[in-house]
């Protein structure tokens, strides 16, 4: 594939090692003219310097053949705009940005970013998923079948408790792929009977996860 | 009219000064709180500390309710993203931008975001100058300065229709109120 990465800070540094590892011709845009000297030298003829968000700089780096644009910089508005000057200007197949800010995340899909990937978003996570909480984690996006891979902990005081994955009458978007308990994993089918601190791991819709809020965890409405 | 601006700078300030001395409701948001001291005296709008792209921000300068917005900090690319949430997130109709850099200016027109580009305004404005200035000395770029209008200044008459026709062609323009 041939890569266009903006942004070479450390994400963009070792993202563009790592990609090149992999055989991809990779180009690294970056801004700072002292910065990008320093990448040439690790990086040789893969680094360009320029401001990855200028289209002049994008056409000097042959982004309409690009299949992948990723906006990697430290501020989520360069990110943004970068991705939108590559797929609406030179019909970029692919955009990925980070995004600092979660907040931004849900408004970057909204005008049009492909992926999104935000580190305090994965942390804030990784934490909800190591604390012992009864709560929804979710785990992965995945954008092209609208659906996510969330994780649950059935509380002892559950309406799960006890009942069989069919009783719960959760609705068909919620297809639970996993139940682990304890060392075990279960391949669960609608007789499996849950049990308080199974682990279920469901591949969901936004809808789903409400539903599987309001039966496995009893959230309300009001709490969600 | 009730309009929120991002970016106190020179443009941001002369914009809510000029606003709010026509009777508009003007909110203006801007990250360095002493940005705000280029507001005159009897500017009485609102200010508001704080990031422009940032939805709670926009929530509390009552971006909910506002006829328009204007986006006027020195960076393009803040301009376009608050632009943008606010078109798109909030539904405000009348948005307007600032972007600096031509080419820019034209994919996001493409994308239906209004814009002025003061690189591409000042540079048709000065070419007039250059190339053709008005033959009794008073110059298009004057009278668009002073804010005199055809009708209150008889002898710049012949410049003001010259200087709002080079604007009208530079970019899509916020209509005036």
């Amino acid at each position: 594939m041939y890569i266009l990465i903006g942004g070479g800070g450390q994400v963009g540094f070792y993202l563009t090692k790592g990609l090149l590892d992999q055989g991809h011709e990779v180009l690294l845009l970056e801004r700072d003219a002292r910065r990008a000297e320093r990448l040439k030298d690790e990086l040789g003829s893969a680094v360009i310097r320029g401001d990855a968000c200028e289209a002049r700089v994008l056409q000097k780096a042959g982004c309409e053949r690009a299949d992948l644009v990723i906006a990697v910089t430290g501020d989520d508005e360069d990110n943004l705009v970068l991705c939108q000057v590559a797929k609406q200007r030179f019909n970029v197949h692919m955009t990925i940005a980070r995004v600092n800010n979660p907040r931004n995340d849900a408004i970057f899909k909204q005008l049009g970013i492909d992926v999104t990937v935000s580190p305090t978003r994965n942390i804030l996570n990784l934490i909800e998923w190591q604390i012992p909480h009864h709560t929804l984690v979710p785990l992965i996006t995945l954008n092209r079948a609208g659906l996510n891979l969330v994780e649950v902990t059935v509380p002892p005081d559950s309406e799960a408790n006890g009942r069989t994955i069919h009783a719960l009458n959760l609705p068909r978007s919620v297809n639970i792929a996993l139940v682990t308990r304890g060392e075990e994993n279960i391949t669960p089918s609608g007789d499996t009977l849950l049990q308080g601190e199974d682990h279920l791991f469901a591949l969901t819709t936004t809808d789903g996860e409400q539903a599987m809020r309001a039966l496995i965890l009893g959230e309300s409405d009001a709490e969600q | 009219m009730k309009i929120i601006i991002l970016g106190c700078g020179r443009v941001g300030a002369t914009l809510a000064n000029m606003l709010s001395k026509s009777n508009h409701e003007v909110v203006i948001i801007d990250q360095n709180g002493e940005a705000f001291d280029r507001l005159g005296d009897d500017f009485n709008g609102q200010t508001i500390i704080g990031d422009g792209t940032d939805e709670d921000i926009l929530k509390r300068a009552g971006i909910e309710t506002a006829d328009a917005f204007a986006a006027v900090t020195n960076g393009d690319n803040r301009n376009i993203m608050s632009a943008q949430i606010v078109k798109h997130i909030f539904n405000v109709s009348n948005v307007v931008c600032r972007i600096y850099d031509p080419i820019r200016q034209e994919t996001y027109n493409r994308l239906g975001l209004k814009s002025i580009s003061p690189t591409t305004v000042g540079a048709k404005l000065m070419m007039k100058e250059i190339v053709d200035p008005d033959a009794n000395g008073r110059s298009a770029i004057g009278s668009l300065a002073t804010g005199a209008s055809a009708s209150t200044a008889p002898a710049t008459a012949a410049a003001a229709p010259a200087a709002s026709a080079t604007a009208a062609s530079a970019t899509p323009v916020a209509p005036r109120r």
